[in-house]
């Protein structure tokens, strides 16, 4: 008899462990979902994970006001078919409220701004764990992370002196105010994701497929025609065939010129590309540690 | 595709950042835009070369000092396998990132610089590796550019280790002489070295037999979570939820509940899919039982003839993880399997020097980085196995109560 996992299966194994691992030690965990393929991953192996009852917590996005239509739109109809419950925090709301402030230039990111309301968010609503669909394949600093990672009671991420986890023994144990962030997804790569949900037939925003679109090319990153960015002296739209590789905020998430418009076709073009999934972030070129010190200050 | 996890532990001057860059390029792992990044990096800090450690040294104080302190994944594929690599640090001060690296690995690659042969730090890799109960060592004799390819010199290294090794407790050792910097036998095999006549490293890694590693004869279901889902659809479902750590469970087996020690058999195995004909390790499923009993999270679903040990006394080597030593006679909070407990640290029988593998009998003290034997007793019995007969239901955490922090990894002897 041969008892063997396909990769794919025993990372599916190994994440619905976590989510249930999540709820069982946790008090109020949450879900967050950000209608990019990574969160959409993440909510479909939580429905797995506790099927036939339902998803036992909610899922809460933060929104920085700066989306594409098309997410909003999936995201209200693929949580409903799934019978979950959305919660909004709303990056305006911090604004609003004098917590945060809206950079100034020609592209306003409010990338940065969504830790706070992310922070935000988990206080007000008492959350004690947040599951995330971060990947340690994304970024140098992301490397790093625990499946079970720790944050102080100002939301901060300790680097250096992370908690040992060791097998599959997650300590979530925690003083009052502090809380986690889980990332079941750890050992997924891009390419990973795309083969599990094309295997599982998951649902997916048009955005990553290939579409035309008018965009700027502004340093180098293809940015969509959005109401949230004002073109620069000698800068115009043009009419390119694209899709996008991650989907977040509007105004920094680049596309990529691509003729890609099925998963095998996607699963193909990440085989052969030479640039990372987030060569196309602008937030992350601004420097070395950009993540790392982003992530220190609670962010996803 | 098959999966496998595999760790590297070493310190900067081995060549163990220049395997692992040589590994990701050479598997067309490393993009444009990183390498633009570390060339970016390395011409500001007025580097000679290109310096591949900025591609696994992820934290800023890790790439200010040149070394590594905690763990970093990176992930691969060649046509045969998809690998997930365990990069941990090799300093002493950074053992317990170490074990956290290579607690879930197949395979450890153990780098010995040809010129000075196995050294303190080889010795204290291989030591843990062999605890940790890797089944798996690729001893690669690296930098034999550097001693004219000489056969000679491998077989004296080799020879060397040999001698340590047979004090540890791993089956499957295979030497590999290699340049990490010339690529020679690391992804293809090297024409400098005709008389080795075994494969080069990646091969080695790709077709390494690890299917036996997972326990498939007795089988144990630590109960993670209940699931009741009290809709109309499902009014009287109850669902054992978890991760089975060993053996193989079929709908219609006999099977009994720790600690009730009541017996059942199964009635499905359920996925949204379909219900399964059978479940082993590591699947995560929902099983339903036969008759009504009461189980909750912590219990233990294993067969009536073959059960798990139940006990509250128990032995175990100790790796102490944090600042704070060990306290003589001290409580903490301990996590095995799902269950939660406390216990106490009843006695230090002895402790290990990790560099010679002596006993030091009489010691009772353990602080970081400290590996020994020691005696504990837990508030409520565990449903164990001994650690090298099943990782899953032979280990287990200690956790300070005031701090929460894990300060102890155990193996149960």
């Amino acid at each position: 008899m041969d008892y063997r996992l396909s990769q794919l299966k025993q990372l599916e194994a190994e994440a619905i462990y976590v989510i249930r691992e999540t709820a069982a030690q946790f008090e109020r965990p949450v879900l967050l979902f950000s209608g990019g393929k990574d969160s959409i991953t993440l909510a479909w192996l939580a429905r797995k994970a506790f099927w036939p009852a339902k998803i036992p917590f909610p899922m809460m996005h933060v929104d920085t006001g700066h989306n594409f239509e098309e997410t909003i739109a999936f995201r209200d109809k693929f949580l409903s078919d799934m019978g979950a419950r959305l919660i909004v925090a709303s990056v305006q709301d911090s604004i609003d409220q004098g917590k945060a402030q809206e950079e100034k230039g020609p592209n306003p990111s409010r990338n940065a701004l969504q830790s706070i309301t992310l922070l935000d968010g988990i206080e007000q609503n008492k959350f004690d764990a947040a599951l995330g669909g971060a990947r340690r394949d994304e970024e140098k600093a992301r490397a790093k992370e625990r499946f079970f990672s720790h944050r102080d009671d100002f939301g901060q991420w300790e680097p250096k002196n992370q908690r040992p986890e060791l097998w599959d023994l997650f300590n979530g144990y925690k003083h009052k105010g502090e809380h986690f962030r889980v990332f079941p997804l750890s050992n997924w790569t891009e390419l990973d994701v795309w083969m599990y949900l094309h295997e599982e037939n998951v649902p997916l925003p048009n955005l990553y497929f290939a579409h035309k679109r008018n965009v700027v090319n502004r340093d180098g990153v293809l940015l969509a025609e959005n109401p949230f960015i004002s073109l620069m002296k000698g800068e115009a739209y043009e009419e390119r065939m694209i899709r996008f590789r991650t989907i977040g905020d509007a105004t920094c998430t680049g596309a990529v010129e691509s003729e890609a418009d099925t998963i095998p076709l996607i699963i193909d073009e990440i085989a052969t590309t030479r640039t990372t999934e987030r060569g196309g972030r602008a937030d992350d070129k601004r420097s070395d540690s950009a993540m790392e010190d982003r992530k220190k200050a609670g962010y996803f | 595709m098959d999966l496998l996890r595999f760790s590297t532990a070493g310190s900067v001057d081995d060549g163990k950042s220049t395997l692992i860059g040589r590994l990701l390029y050479d598997t067309k792992t490393v993009f444009q835009d990183q390498l633009d990044d570390i060339e970016r990096t390395s011409a500001a800090r007025g580097d000679d070369y290109l310096d591949l450690a900025l591609l696994t040294d992820g934290l800023k104080a890790e790439r200010e000092q040149g070394i590594t302190i905690d763990v970093a994944y990176r992930y691969f594929a060649t046509p045969r396998r998809k690998f997930i690599l365990a990069d941990t640090p090799g300093h002493i001060q950074y053992t317990r990132n170490m074990v956290t690296g290579a607690s879930t690995v197949n395979l450890a690659i153990i780098l010995i610089d040809a010129r000075h042969g196995v050294v303190e730090q080889t010795r204290r890799h291989s030591f843990i590796a062999s605890l940790l109960g890797i089944k798996h060592l690729a001893v690669c004799v690296n930098k034999m550019d550097l001693v004219d390819y000489s056969e000679a010199q491998f077989r004296k290294v080799v020879e060397e280790y040999e001698k340590f090794a047979s004090k540890l407790q791993i089956p499957d050792i295979r030497y590999i002489p290699i340049s990490a910097l010339r690529g020679d036998n690391v992804v293809d095999k090297s024409d400098s070295m005709p008389w080795y006549e075994g494969s080069a490293l990646l091969y080695t890694l790709e077709t390494v037999h690890v299917g036996n590693d997972l326990n498939h004869v007795d089988s144990r279901f630590p109960v993670q979570y209940v699931i009741r889902p009290q809709s109309d659809e499902y009014p009287d479902y109850r669902g054992y939820a978890g991760r089975v750590s060993g053996g193989v469970f079929k709908p219609g087996d006999e099977v009994v509940v720790l600690p009730s020690g009541f017996t059942s058999k199964i009635k499905s195995i359920d996925t949204p899919e379909g219900p399964l004909t059978e479940a082993y390790a590591p699947m995560s499923v929902t099983m339903t039982l036969e008759d009504n009993i009461d189980i909750s999270r912590g219990d233990m679903i294993a067969k009536p003839d073959n059960q798990p040990r139940m006990t509250q006394d128990i032995d175990l080597m100790l790796c102490w993880m944090n600042d704070k030593p060990l306290q003589p006679n001290g409580k903490y909070r301990i996590k095995h399997t799902s269950r939660d407990a406390r216990c106490v640290v009843k006695e230090v029988k002895y402790k290990v020097d990790i560099n010679s593998l002596h006993r030091v009998e009489g010691d009772a003290s353990m602080g970081l980085n400290d590996i020994g034997r020691v005696h504990i007793r837990t508030t409520v019995p565990l449903f164990n196995d001994p650690y090298t007969r099943n990782r899953g239901t032979g280990s287990v955490i200690l956790i300070d109560e005031f701090t929460n922090e894990t300060v102890a990894a155990g193996m149960i002897l």
